[in-house]
């Protein structure tokens, strides 16, 4: 047996845009166990709920992160509506659709960046933000905010966007495409890339379950669920193939994230073209009474919201389990038995969100 | 379109078992939420198998413990350290126990009504 050390990572680390720590249980250079602790920034945002009025709450909702913020007040819209029994109007079902869509897009390609950054290849984490900014201009165009939306209410969203606008998105994703293959040459082909990811935290598929892993981190261990298969917004009327990998390894993670980024432009182009004309909201009067479960495909994974209503206009329970937060436990595994140079790496394969797990 | 799931009422007694029996059955583990109710807690553990949404719904008084399923699905364990911290919900036996130090908050149980 090697000399065991436990090594501290984080709070503070070069490769980790917010804070979580790990406990890092080491023989020589090779990790025997990781024990995570959050803690940080815990800001108790479901606490909330008590003091806010369930419409406003909204707002709150989605500033539970600055990446899926338009995702989690989606999530939580669409669990009250299941509580109300209404149906929203088909237009937004695919407004929703383009702008969840659009959402992966800029995760997908933030993740990416932060990988290329990781590894040491700054050109191209530039490359990959300088993408994704062209997308937060989309947004801005469609929504005003850049980070936080608010364009979805209770019973439909707050804004539309007219076709003039929204094939000037397609013809800027269609753009944006052929660069990315590009760039996606690199992160698959290129042989420094290959050797910092192929075998390197490998999850199998039965561990992926057991560990509880969602998202692309569940897809790339060969498992083909997406619960965007549920049906939910417009997904039910737009046909998507489900990308995994059977590889199980952070080169299978970057491959499904990156298949992912290629769909949701071909998502985004099927639902402009279907797209329905009519209102873009339905009213909802009264306050709920009752409970609902959600789930959604965020861009990290399954997202599950939980909401339990009184009859009043403050709800009992507002609960978001993040995909963040579930996927703690499988990167626990993957690190098991990892060089500890891959740490860094392998942490950022989940692509993890601490403000979603600190909501 | 809606998805459909099912949510079943059982003892905390009956919890070990159902877990074990999601477990045969290669289920995941995909969340467990409590809520404080007046006197105690509503929990909820969800499991998925496939596109499947299952949950199982315990109601709980407050002074009574429940028994950790971290040695079956090694996630729980944080789903369960969250519901002690925050809401106060006795439970026994976690895999990996923060001890209160899970969110590192300083207000013992603020969930709890």
């Amino acid at each position: 047996m090697g000399k065991r050390s436990i090594v501290p990572f984080g709070p503070q680390h070069p490769v980790l845009p917010e804070p979580i720590h790990l406990d890092l249980v080491l023989e020589d250079e090779k990790v025997i166990e990781a024990i995570p602790s959050i803690g940080f920034i815990h800001r108790g945002l479901e606490k909330l709920i008590e003091k806010r009025d369930f419409n406003d709450y909204m707002y709150v909702i989605e500033r539970i992160c600055g990446i899926c913020s338009f995702m989690h007040g989606m999530g939580y819209c669409e669990a009250l509506e299941r509580i109300f029994d209404v149906e929203i109007p088909d237009r937004s079902k695919y407004l929703r659709t383009i702008w969840c869509e659009m959402s992966r897009t800029h995760s997908h390609l933030l993740w990416l960046g932060l990988l290329a950054d990781a590894f040491g290849f700054e050109a191209l984490f530039y490359q990959c933000w300088r993408m994704r900014e062209k997308i937060l201009d989309m947004f801005e165009a469609s929504t005003g905010g850049r980070v936080i939306f608010s364009v979805n209410k209770v019973g439909g969203v707050l804004k539309d966007m007219d076709k003039q606008m929204l094939e000037s998105f397609v013809k800027e994703f269609d753009a944006m495409e052929e660069e990315l293959k590009k760039l996606c040459d690199v992160f698959l082909t290129d042989i420094t890339v290959i050797s910092r990811l192929k075998n390197v935290g490998v999850l199998s598929k039965e561990d992926a379950i057991t560990y509880g892993a969602v998202g692309p981190m569940m897809r790339a261990s060969g498992i083909a669920i997406d619960t965007r298969k549920l049906g939910y917004a417009a997904y039910n009327d737009i046909d998507f193939k489900i990308i995994t990998s059977n590889n199980c390894d952070s080169y299978a993670r970057c491959e499904v994230r990156i298949g992912e980024l290629f769909q949701s432009f071909d998502i985004i182009r099927k639902a402009v073209k279907q797209i329905p004309d009519g209102d873009i909201a339905t009213t909802v009067k009264g306050n709920p009474n009752g409970e609902a479960f959600v789930r959604l495909e965020q861009p990290r994974g399954e997202a599950i919201f939980y909401i339990k209503a009184n009859g009043t206009k403050y709800l009992d329970r507002a609960r978001v389990r993040t995909p963040t937060f579930t996927n703690l436990a499988p990167l626990t595994k993957i690190l098991q038995g990892c060089d500890y140079a891959d740490v860094p790496i392998l942490v950022l394969t989940i692509d993890p969100c601490v403000s979603c797990t600190e909501r | 379109m809606r998805e459909n799931y099912e949510l079943t009422v059982i003892d905390s007694t009956e919890l070990p078992l159902k877990a074990l029996e999601m477990k045969r059955n290669n289920a995941r583990l995909v969340q467990i939420c409590a809520t404080s109710i007046e006197g105690g807690y509503e929990l909820s553990y969800s499991f998925a198998m496939d596109y499947e949404f299952i949950n199982y719904r315990i109601v709980l008084d407050a002074d009574v413990k429940i028994v950790s399923i971290s040695d079956l699905f090694p996630s729980a364990a944080f789903y369960e350290n969250e519901m002690k911290e925050l809401f106060g919900v006795k439970i026994e036996s976690i895999g990996l126990d923060y001890d209160n130090k899970f969110y590192r908050i300083e207000v013992e149980a603020p969930f709890k009504k």
